[in-house]
């Protein structure tokens, strides 16, 4: 690599400034932790029961992680190499099961997979075995759900990221479709698979409504719900705490076993074209893909339809708490989409020299958000009272969930730039801001559109820290669904559900657009 | 904004602000203060002859309630406490931070009330709810014996779920475990709380759903639909009694005891039957709503001694366990 020529201060500084922000996410992970073991004057050890909830909670996470990336290979492949009427569609709608708030999109799944869903009616005609939903196969089915969509998404990212020269190039010396899958796909696979599965096995690790309402019972128990057990049924404060420590650490060691295993290698860089794929036009893979396309797009529109259908009645008579709901999550998800971007980018940047950065990012969704809700509950409350600050926590709550996810696109993306115009850039002596500016914020912003439309609606669809931070005048969406739920009211809900649908999706595609917009020439 | 700043602000913003009027501060559930529970009616009933603004402060359910409670021990703003439930009420009574009100109620509760600490403004019983016109087991080992399906809500994440493990722990004592294994193949699911089994419920997703006998009377006064029925069990059904409570730190201890009285007084009394769903701890002259009429009356009433409770609750919650993740 070559040197840089003019080694300015000013680029020390942002790096120094950089740190300052890790070491920020870092704290604002860390301290509330310490803050309850400090609370809770000392540690108390799980118990046989905590230890069986945590074996449950890693096979499933497990499994989940494994479907969600095996499956989503061809899906995204499918995508990749494929035009057709509807693309884009289905492109958007696949951010939609991960924004759901959980309870909607089950209901959503129960619909069609449940004991009067759609399978089962089918089944009963056919005069077939009903299918039963509950237990572990249930909730590795509601995880691939949440999150084969955001899996088929990142790959098909790592997809885009190959050049259409690479393809034309392979066409020309006339290389079927397993020597391209072997000499352009795998070793992007390589490298951007275990980031994801490592994410999505983040996400599940936490999992606590999905796994228990699906699992079928106390067989299901997985350590969130012993967290919150150890919270408010026992409320023995010190094994809440060394639970919460258990999950991390379990999301570190993985974090950091993936991303020994992400090889890092760019392809170069090309004209950014959609590639057009010759050695896919045999009318076998066409319908290979056609199938996969079919089958997933099936899999994701029946259980959203479901959620629409169910959502369209009480969408008309919905009361005014609802509206000024969404106005309050509609600003939340913005200002905690700066703050994820901003911090995003910044890991990235430094990630692009230390990879270990990114575990301190993960971190977000590896602590239990009961035990960082209630440390920052004790660390808020000697100084002010919480319920003043539910904006502010809520919004350093979500950005802090979503930076993962914003990290995982933009992380290669951003390490491909650098690979492949660096020395370029460095050779011209474009730094700081300039650098940003003219190479960085141009090649990236198809990702970053894609990972600030993925922070928004994640924003929209978290429930935060509510339960400690409830402040009556200004709830959320997904505060007011559960409040509507929890008034026997669930035709509102369903409809609030809906227009929460809606909102998340608008969000998504005005940012997954705004990146996308004179991107694809 | 970036996080240090984020921070300073989380750090400096002021602590409670100087007001005028004497303020009350009521720390209580979340469906309570929630736009279609009894709180903004109560509040502006209040307001209206206590010259004070009354401030609700909502944190999750009974238990996370406490919870906080502890959290922030006697530096608490709260002047009252109102939510708690039976099962909750040793564990409240062992923090220390309650003191005796000075209220003489006449209550209408099915067992005699002579705790000195917590007021009652509410009750009901638990009971499974169902579709007129299903199969009605008549008690637990009917439910067992049936291939009916229920869907019911894990005693360590929900208060009705530990209602039903109090439940058939009361009812049936040593024989707790067998009546939880003839039912586990009866469980098609157990959900983290109450909205979530309700929701599954009216999803078709379970033939019964733990509830409460007055939830007919929702159906049946907002939505006119006369189809859910509470089944009466011949064990007789589980209490739960909310109750609230005056903090002994509270700095408006005659503002607290205003409250309280006024918590018992129809103008208070009248809100609860359409909003929380439960029966008023004093019955209002007017009497109840149109519709409570038809639900059924449990023929005996079941509540774990106060003091016996928690022993009570872990023992079952471990048979529920070990009978459940078979």
């Amino acid at each position: 690599m070559a040197a840089r020529p003019f080694p300015l201060r000013r680029s020390v500084l942002s790096d120094a400034l950089a740190w300052a922000a890790v070491a920020c996410v870092a704290g604002l992970i860390l301290l509330p932790l310490l803050a309850v073991f400090w609370r809770a004057g000392g540690s108390s050890l799980p118990g046989p029961a905590d230890w069986s909830a945590l074996r449950f909670t890693l096979v499933q996470a497990v499994l989940s992680a494994l479907f969600s990336v095996v499956l989503a290979v061809p899906v995204a492949r499918a995508l990749a190499r494929r035009q057709f009427p509807g693309r884009r569609a289905l492109v958007t709608l696949m951010g939609a099961p991960f924004i759901l708030p959980v309870i909607v999109a089950v209901l959503g799944l129960l619909a069609v997979f449940g004991r009067s869903g759609i399978v089962n009616q089918l089944l009963g005609w056919l005069g077939l075995p009903q299918v039963q939903i509950y237990g572990l196969h249930g909730v590795v089915l509601a995880h691939v759900f949440f999150n084969l969509p955001l899996a088929t998404r990142i790959l098909l990212q790592g997809w885009q990221s190959i050049p259409a020269e690479r393809f034309r190039l392979a066409a020309s010396l006339g290389l079927g479709s397993r020597d391209v899958f072997r000499l352009l796909e795998w070793p992007m696979l390589r490298s951007t698979l275990p980031g994801v599965a490592m994410v999505i096995f983040a996400i599940c690790l936490g999992s606590f409504a999905v796994a228990l309402t699906l699992g079928g019972g106390p067989r299901a128990t997985t350590v969130e719900l012993a967290i919150y057990q150890a919270f408010r049924f026992d409320f023995d404060l010190g094994r809440a705490a060394v639970l919460a420590l258990i999950q991390m650490a379990l999301v570190t060691v993985t974090a950091m076993l993936a991303l020994r295993f992400s090889l890092l290698d760019g392809f170069g860089r090309g004209l950014d074209r959609i590639p057009r794929r010759w050695e896919a036009e045999t009318w076998l893979l066409r319908l290979l893909d056609a199938l996969v396309l079919g089958l997933v797009a099936l899999f994701l529109l029946l259980p959203l339809g479901a959620v629409i259908w169910r959502g369209v009645a009480g969408l008309d008579s919905l009361p005014p708490q609802v509206w000024r709901a969404a106005s309050v999550s509609v600003v939340m998800a913005f200002t905690s989409t700066a703050i994820t971007v901003g911090l995003a980018l910044t890991f990235a940047h430094l990630a692009r020299k230390r990879q270990g950065v990114e575990a301190v990012g993960l971190l977000g969704i590896a602590v239990s958000p009961l035990v960082i809700g209630t440390g920052l509950f004790l660390l808020i409350n000697p100084f002010s009272d919480p319920a003043r600050l539910t904006f502010a926590v809520t919004v350093i709550v979500n950005a802090l969930a979503a930076l993962p996810f914003a990290m995982r696109v933009l992380v290669p993306a951003l390490r491909d730039v650098e690979k492949d115009y660096g020395p370029l850039a460095d050779s011209l002596g474009m730094i700081g801001m300039a650098r940003f500016r003219w190479l960085i914020l141009p090649r990236l912003r198809r990702p970053l559109g894609f990972a600030a439309g993925l922070a928004a609606a994640l924003s929209m669809g978290d429930l935060g820290v509510v339960a400690l931070f409830a402040d009556p005048d200004r709830a959320t969406l997904p505060l007011q669904i559960l409040r509507l739920m929890g008034a026997y009211r669930m035709d509102a809900a369903a409809g609030a559900g809906l227009l929460l649908l809606m909102i998340s999706l608008l969000l998504f595609w005005l940012f997954d657009q705004g990146g996308r917009r004179d991107v694809d020439t | 904004m970036t996080p240090h700043l984020m921070i300073a602000a989380l750090l400096m913003a002021s602590g409670p602000a100087m007001a005028q009027t004497p303020v009350l501060t009521v720390y209580t559930y979340d469906s309570f203060v929630s736009d279609w529970g009894p709180g903004p009616a109560v509040k502006e009933a209040f307001e209206a002859e206590c010259a004070c603004t009354l401030n609700f402060v909502g944190a999750g359910d009974g238990a996370a309630l406490l919870g906080r409670l502890k959290l922030e021990g006697a530096r608490s703003d709260a002047d009252i406490v109102l939510g708690l439930d039976t099962g909750l009420i040793k564990a409240a009574l062992e923090t220390g931070l309650f003191m005796a009100h000075t209220i003489e109620a006449d209550l209408d509760l099915p067992l005699e009330w002579t705790d000195p600490l917590f007021l009652p403004y509410d009750w009901g019983y638990f009971a499974f709810v169902g579709n007129r016109g299903a199969p009605q087991p008549a008690n637990f080992r009917e439910l067992a014996a049936s291939d009916l399906k229920i869907v019911i809500q894990d005693p360590r994440s929900s208060t009705p779920g530990l209602g039903l493990l109090m439940w058939v722990k009361s009812a049936y004592g040593d024989e707790a475990s067998a009546i939880w294994e003839g039912l586990a193949d009866n469980i098609a699911t157990v959900t983290p709380g109450w909205s979530e089994a309700y929701g599954l419920f009216l999803e078709g997703e379970a033939d019964l759903v733990l509830s409460y006998t007055t939830s007919p009377a929702y159906h049946l006064i907002a939505e006119q639909d006369d189809s859910k029925v509470a089944l009466p069990f011949t064990e007789g059904h589980y209490m739960q009694i909310e109750v609230a409570g005056k903090l002994a730190s509270t700095d408006q201890p005659e503002l607290a005891d205003q409250f309280l009285r006024f918590m018992i007084s129809d103008a208070f009394q009248t809100i609860i039957p359409t909003t929380n769903w439960m029966y008023p701890a004093v019955m209002p002259e007017a009497g109840l709503p149109d519709g409570f009429s038809t639900l059924i009356q449990p023929e005996k009433a079941i509540l774990a001694p106060i003091d016996e409770a928690d022993a009570l609750r872990d023992l079952a919650l471990d048979e529920w366990l070990r009978a459940l993740s078979r």
